[in-house]
């Protein structure tokens, strides 16, 4: 106990709206490499940002203790000088710039204000070895692949004489060879005394790596594990993490299902970057009237760019194929169409693509359905503001009105702003990209509730999801995605994440 | 080693939302767009003491109406510009290569005054398009095209010219620029305030009157709906205060000529386009591209029709200020219109406009615009020399913007 590096006592961090960190506690000893471990907005990212000063001190209650000294960190810097670093699951790399440009980033060794470009160079190279990595130090960070750029980030760490490193889901993005790599690169630092915390949805890697894990859960520790003394089963870390059965998270349904809605044919889209690379390839779908689908796959699989091109086009170049509507072919070759033809697309990014967040929950209310509200070109505010009302009251959107800016809302309460918007246009079919993510976990339940309903109410729903118990708490039927390919479609009764793993994982020839 | 766990018995409770307590943020989103009106009052309280009342002598009044006539009708097309996330570097160029087209078509074709207008207003509606297409179509960022506009407007401007004046404008174009509504109705004596026009009393009654049926119409509407409105004393303050200050200009005009002709068309444009704003669809569509750009196109909003019809709109805008620029001057000049796009971009800014796009009124616009050309008159008028005006100016849209940005802070908008 006495040699802990770094002590959290009672961190409870709140914003508007929500409670993300609650009485969370969590102890690092020195030199071991620590796991955090929870679902999707869990909390720890939350946590380690107010580890590192992101949040500054006062903006959170409890205290830090980091080498036996309290912290109150105003900023990142703070941090930093005391040897924390925390390299973010968004790589903080300027593509530009080279590698060493990049290492030595508002650290220049500079020499009467003019940077040493040999020195930098050179020490650059030191440190490139010191992470594996055989690059010229001169390269663009743009022309090294993504595995590459978290070693640089690493590398970046250690040119700061990091004593305790933090990684936020550094494999997310890695390819498997690229993951191994690092992985070895966290054991190596690890004799060196570099004490690391991880952060990780991969449970094989914990596993393998992890000296001790806290798992949190909605913004709380549940239980701090060591892997010598406990015996730690990945089972055991999904346990602690899930807490509760699927039946609890998911509201009873029982589904009734209708003819055939939307059936989409030999889909085959082109990526909008990369000339030529084919995102989605000869998909065949089929949603039915009151039946929820899951689309499951993993990052990069193509789900929502499968979505977006289906949506009038949104996403892609070159796309080939069919969309039927209650049998007939339609062209939908605009947003507008996709609209008109009663398909609804609600985004996997809220902020970026949902909301126009300096505008209030009335006018995002009716940013599509403005034509319902408005005759000949002019709009009845009143009916408007009656309609947004409405939905704040049926949705349960927690705000003191419909005049409330969405900016100040809550994640869960975007999204029901954002699903609003959608459904007051009557949509037959609704595709919806994470519909949770990033919410917390009482506001899911009310947005599979939702689901639900539009379900009953007789719309097609399609549901992209990364959490596999989200798919198999609420779809009738999941489709899994794989490189582009629809590799599986499987039914509720048969469907388990272990065989919709096997889908979705299934490499193409 | 564990760590604190909850026990088994207590089941794990959704994180949920707190309770809703933001009373005090919606006071201050009240007072950041209330702010510029109270600023704008103020400063005229500050040169009316510092001029000793001649700030609201009845000719003063009138001069700053139609000195600055043409900078607020810029500001009206600027402001949906900046809504929608744009700018318009262009927009003095125009002034002048428009007030060139109209003096050419008058005086050098001998077109009649009315289609000569009208002419002129395509020409800038042309002018409009053509901007409105590389920056919406082609996507060349508006600051570019624009700048580009600048440059080319001007060198036509003086192509067209030949380096020299063109006038004197027909009487019409001077009136409509200059020139004040006929007094048909004859004088009434105002008691210790002399005489006065009768036309424009009665204009200003049936303004006051409009207004306060509009607003009764409106607030019986909201209530009908089941909406919260003001209580009745403060919604009987707030119209007798607007038709206060309504008749206080009113009467000032009334004595010295009569209503200029510019305000008329300024009033009817105000007012158009601050319906257009709030209660069109296209309105709202400007609001939609400017406050996020790919949520309206995923809302299937068509934002280059949008962004390409408020271009051609300004173009309109423009050549409406260009005709009435060189009316005013009763020539067309090759300098004419010279940073006119300064003044106007800052009575976006001054009036609440947003750099990120988004936010942004009409009215908003024109107060930032009279906050200037009363900052403008006021100094002239106790003789301070115009860089010290131009110094204040400069400070002054600084410190609106450094205003707005401290309250967006402080509300805390997570974007």
């Amino acid at each position: 106990m006495a040699d802990d590096i770094l002590r959290m006592r009672g961190i409870t961090k709140t914003f508007p709206g929500v409670k993300a960190l609650q009485d969370v506690a969590l102890s690092v000893r020195r030199g071991e490499i620590h796991a955090i471990c929870g679902e999707n907005g869990a909390g720890k990212s939350t946590l380690m940002k107010v580890l590192s000063g992101v949040y500054p001190h006062g903006s959170y209650d409890g205290e830090i203790t980091f080498e036996g000294e309290p912290c109150e960190f105003s900023g990142i810097h703070d941090s930093e000088r005391r040897g924390i670093v925390i390299i973010h699951q968004e790589l903080a790399l300027c593509a530009q710039l080279s590698i060493a440009e990049n290492l030595f980033l508002g650290n220049e060794l500079s020499h009467r204000g003019l940077i040493d470009w040999n020195r930098t160079n050179h020490e650059a190279a030191a440190l490139l070895e010191r992470v594996g990595l055989k690059e010229n130090p001169t390269t663009p960070v743009l022309d090294i692949g993504v595995g590459k750029q978290q070693l640089v980030e690493i590398a970046k760490a250690l040119s700061k004489e990091v004593r305790l490193l933090i990684l936020d889901e550094p494999t997310a993005a890695l390819n498997d060879e690229d993951s191994a790599h690092l992985l070895d690169l966290l054991r190596g630092l690890r004799e060196q005394g570099i004490t690391c915390v991880i952060i990780s949805h991969k449970l094989n890697e914990i596993a393998a790596i992890a000296d001790s894990i806290t798992i949190l859960r909605d913004g709380r520790t549940i239980e701090t594990l060591d892997m010598k003394v406990d015996d730690v089963t990945e089972n055991r870390i999904i346990s602690g993490m899930v807490g509760r059965d699927l039946s609890d998270r998911f509201p009873p349904h029982t589904p009734n299902i209708g003819d055939e809605v939307l059936r989409i044919e030999d889909w085959t889209v082109h990526s909008t970057t990369q000339r030529g690379r084919v995102v989605v390839s000869d998909a065949n779908l089929v949603l039915r009237r009151g039946e929820i689908v899951g689309l499951a796959g993993l990052m990069g699989a193509g789900r929502t760019e499968l979505a977006m091109s289906v949506f009038g086009r949104a996403y892609g170049t070159d796309i080939s194929g069919r969309i039927f509507k209650n049998g007939q072919e339609i062209s939908v070759r605009s947003v507008r169409d996709a609209i008109r033809h009663g398909i609804a697309y609600v985004t996997e990014d809220r902020k970026r693509y949902g909301l126009n967040l300096i505008e209030d929950i009335k006018r995002n209310v009716s940013a599509v359905g403005l034509g319902k509200l408005a005759r000949r070109g002019w709009v009845n505010e009143n009916e408007e503001h009656r309609v947004a009302e409405g939905f704040r009251r049926s949705m349960n959107i927690k705000a003191p009105g419909v005049a409330t800016t969405t900016g100040t809302l809550s994640g869960g309460n975007q999204q029901k702003v954002v699903l609003s918007k959608w459904i007051f246009t009557d949509p037959d079919v609704l595709i919806l990209d994470e519909p949770t993510r990033g919410i917390d976990v009482g506001a899911k339940y009310e947005i599979y509730s939702i689901v639900n309903k539009l379900a009953d109410e007789g719309k097609a729903v399609l549901v992209i999801s990364s959490e596999l118990p989200e798919l198999l708490g609420l779809c009738d039927r999941i489709y899994a995605l794989s490189a582009g390919h629809v590799t599986g479609e499987v039914d509720r009764a048969e469907a388990t994440q272990e065989r919709l793993m096997q889908y979705m994982t299934k490499g193409q020839e | 080693m564990t760590s604190t766990a909850p026990t088994d018995a207590d089941v794990p409770s959704p994180v949920l939302d707190g309770p809703p307590e933001r009373a005090p943020r919606r006071f201050s989103i009240n007072l950041r767009q209330g702010g510029i009106y109270v600023a704008f009052g103020l400063i005229v309280v500050l040169f009316t003491i510092l001029t000793d009342g001649a700030l609201l002598q009845p000719q003063n009044i009138s001069n700053i109406i139609v000195q600055n006539s043409y900078v607020l009708i810029l500001a009206i097309g600027m402001i949906l510009i900046i809504i929608a996330g744009h700018i318009d570097l262009s927009a003095g160029s125009v002034v002048a290569l428009t007030g060139a087209i109209c003096a050419v078509l008058t005086v050098n074709m001998g077109m009649p005054w009315p289609l000569a207008v009208l002419v002129t207003l395509v020409a800038g509606a042309a002018i409009g398009a053509w901007q409105g297409y590389w920056v919406a179509y082609f996507g060349i960022p508006a600051f570019i095209v624009t700048l580009a506009g600048m440059l080319v407007f001007r060198a036509l401007t003086l192509t067209v010219l030949g380096n020299q004046g063109i006038g004197p404008f027909p009487d019409q174009i001077r009136t409509l620029s200059n020139g004040f509504i006929e007094g048909v109705l004859g004088n009434v004596g105002l008691g210790p305030l002399g005489g006065a026009d009768l036309l424009t009393l009665l204009v200003g009654v049936v303004v006051v009157a409009g207004i306060a049926f509009t607003q009764w119409r409106s607030r019986k509407g909201r209530a009908g709906y089941g909406q919260t409105v003001d209580p009745f004393p403060i919604f009987v303050a707030r119209i007798v205060a607007a038709a206060l200050v309504v008749l206080a200009v009113i009467v000032q005009l009334a004595r010295f000529k009569n209503l200029p002709w510019v305000l008329v068309l300024l009033a009817a444009l105000v007012l158009g386009y601050s319906l257009l704003t709030n209660r069109a669809v296209f309105g709202r569509r400007i609001y939609a591209v400017g406050g996020n750009l790919q949520a309206a196109t995923l809302s299937g909003v068509k934002v280059k029709s949008v962004t390409f019809w408020i271009f051609v709109n300004m173009g309109v805008l423009a050549a409406l200020a260009g005709v009435i620029f060189a009316g005013r001057l009763n020539q067309a000049g090759p300098t004419a219109g010279n940073a006119f796009e300064l003044d106007a971009i800052a009575a976006a800014f001054i009036g609440g406009a947003a750099v990120q796009g988004g936010v942004g009124k009409v009215v908003g616009a024109i107060t930032g615009g009279l906050i200037m050309a009363v900052i403008n008159n006021g100094m002239s008028l106790i003789g301070a020399p115009s860089e010290r005006v131009m110094l204040v100016k400069g400070l002054v849209l600084l410190a609106a913007v450094a205003y707005d940005v401290w309250t967006k802070r402080r509300s805390g908008v997570r974007a």
